[in-house]
């Protein structure tokens, strides 16, 4: 069985990368955060049938790894994880859209292929850059920055807050879950019917929690802002990070650079 | 100096769903006092604790910290006059790292830059931490979230300290720690605890409740031996005044 334990091992490991010192972490997270915005959007605003303009994108995540020296095999790793929520939605391509519209030989390549081919490669480009963005700036320094850029600051707390508990929330599902797997001896214990009991109970305790949580803020003075002492600088270092890498989104997303590099050979050749 | 002294009058508690929590309960506790409320579960120490801050609202009697009595009026600056340390640090610890919880109160003081970042830094280092203010307070073990949770509430540099429980969960060396680390402060203390043997340690005077009222109140040496209150309140002498049973010699107290 895949533990709730591991998996949340791993996040934390995601979390110290988040503190290790790179010339990209020591960027103002707002420069990261609106960088891999224009990424994401680049990257998914493709046709679906692209998939060679596509490729240039993994200099991004590449880059980052190399600058921030994030473990690739382990950022792979986590890519590889969601990578099935992908499959399933592009599996039915195939099925469906069986016109050929490439010829490598004798093998007739249908649309459906490549667009399955276009959704995993995307998948893998946002999801892959989602979790660099993670690992080399931290998810509350993420708030902080999205906060800045204008979000409600009732979100960014609701989320704070999600991240600080999620741990402690799977801690305490983890334990009931275990407790209730020790005493059906294998068997079913009882059923589907034990785990809505099982998750009353979370939610309740998560209620109390929730409680005493608003007590401890309370009694250190809590009037319904949240103060954090944070020096944003968006210097020099920021704007050329940010519009760098922007433009190059921007050219690569209408600049088909692979296609541009052939016909410049073959020009060159002939 | 008068603002260190927690006065309950006839204090008296019941829950909405009808619990009569606490019944009549009164005491005086004077400045620089280190006091533990003991009793068994269910006895009302929790909810005690919780008026002591505003948190609960009286059903009748009253409460007065320092020169104030608890009302809406005074209820900022009695909270920042009596620090609280809840049980369980991860309720205290909501922030993303330990320096900005640390900064949570004085933050919501509305103290300068400057001023919160030296009460930040000397609160981690009074309990011995100042090499966690980065980390994450998941990231901490059980002693390290405690003393975190203590720095939390020092750095709003309180008079009155009210600890539920600070000895729970703790391995015996983190224990000694904290004991050690508690015994240094010089503020009003407050605990609750089924710890006996750190009350012994910490607190020159005990209140027993027992079912919503003051069964004793008195010093902790003379409640301790009597063993007859102790047993009708559902408790038993500290550890260490009991016979041993290995070599069946009697203690007396302390080593």
């Amino acid at each position: 069985m895949l533990s709730i334990d591991g998996a949340l091992l791993d996040f934390k490991r995601l979390d110290n990368l988040a503190n290790s010192d790179s010339p990209i972490h020591r960027l103002d997270p707002r420069a990261k955060v609106l960088t891999t915005l224009v990424f994401i959007v680049a990257v998914v605003s493709f046709g679906r049938y692209e998939l060679s303009a596509l490729l240039p994108f993994f200099v991004f995540p590449a880059a980052v790894i190399g600058i921030a020296d994030l473990p690739a095999g382990y950022i792979a790793r986590k890519v590889a994880l969601l990578c099935p929520f992908a499959l399933m939605v592009a599996i039915f391509n195939p099925l469906f859209d069986r016109a050929v519209m490439l010829r490598l030989g004798p093998v007739g390549i249908s649309g459906g292929w490549i667009s399955c081919a276009s959704i995993l490669l995307r998948a893998s480009l946002t999801v892959g850059a989602a979790i660099i963005l993670l690992a080399v700036t931290g998810f509350p320094a993420i708030c902080r920055a999205l906060e800045r850029l204008g979000m409600p600051p009732a979100f960014a707390v609701q989320l704070l807050f999600l991240y600080r508990y999620i741990f402690v929330l799977t801690e305490e599902g983890g334990r009931a879950a275990r407790a209730r797997e020790l005493r059906s001896c294998g068997r079913k214990g009882l059923g589907m019917r034990v785990y809505g009991a099982l998750l009353g109970s979370l939610l309740i305790r998560t209620w109390q929690r929730a409680e005493r949580i608003h007590m401890a803020m309370l009694a250190r003075g809590f009037t319904g802002a949240f103060h954090t002492r944070h020096t944003f600088r968006f210097g020099t270092r920021e704007t050329v990070f940010l519009f760098g890498w922007s433009a190059l989104f921007i050219f690569l997303r209408f600049q088909n650079l692979p296609q541009l590099l052939g016909t410049l050979l073959t020009g060159i050749v002939s | 100096m008068s603002h260190h002294i927690v006065e309950v009058k006839h204090l008296r508690h019941v829950y909405p769903d009808g619990t009569d929590a606490l019944r009549d309960v009164s005491f005086r506790i004077t400045h620089g006092e280190s006091v533990a409320i003991i009793g068994a579960n269910g006895a009302g120490k929790s909810t005690l604790l919780l008026h002591l801050n505003g948190y609960l609202i009286p059903s009748a009697g009253e409460i007065r910290i320092g020169d104030f009595p608890l009302n809406r009026e005074t209820l900022p600056e009695i909270r920042r006059t009596v620090g609280m340390v809840f049980q369980d640090p991860d309720d205290q610890l909501f922030m993303p790292t330990v320096r900005e919880d640390v900064s949570f109160g004085p933050l919501n003081l509305g103290l300068p830059g400057e001023e919160v970042e030296r009460r930040v830094a000397d609160a981690l280092r009074r309990v011995d931490a100042a090499h966690l203010q980065d980390k994450a307070p998941y990231h901490l073990s059980g002693g390290e979230k405690k003393r975190v949770a203590i720095a939390t509430v020092l750095s709003m540099s309180p008079d009155i300290l009210v600890m539920d429980e600070p000895t729970n969960g703790l391995d015996p060396y983190a224990r000694r720690q904290l004991i050690g680390l508690l015994r240094e402060f010089r503020h009003t203390k407050i605990f609750t605890s089924h710890d006996l043997d750190m009350v012994m340690e910490l607190c020159e005077r005990v209140i027993i409740l027992h079912r919503g009222e003051v069964m004793a109140d008195g010093p902790a040496a003379e409640i301790f031996q009597d063993e007859e209150l102790l047993a009708a309140c559902h408790l038993e002498k500290p550890l260490s005044m009991q016979g041993c049973p290995r070599c069946g010699t009697y203690g007396g107290g302390r080593p």
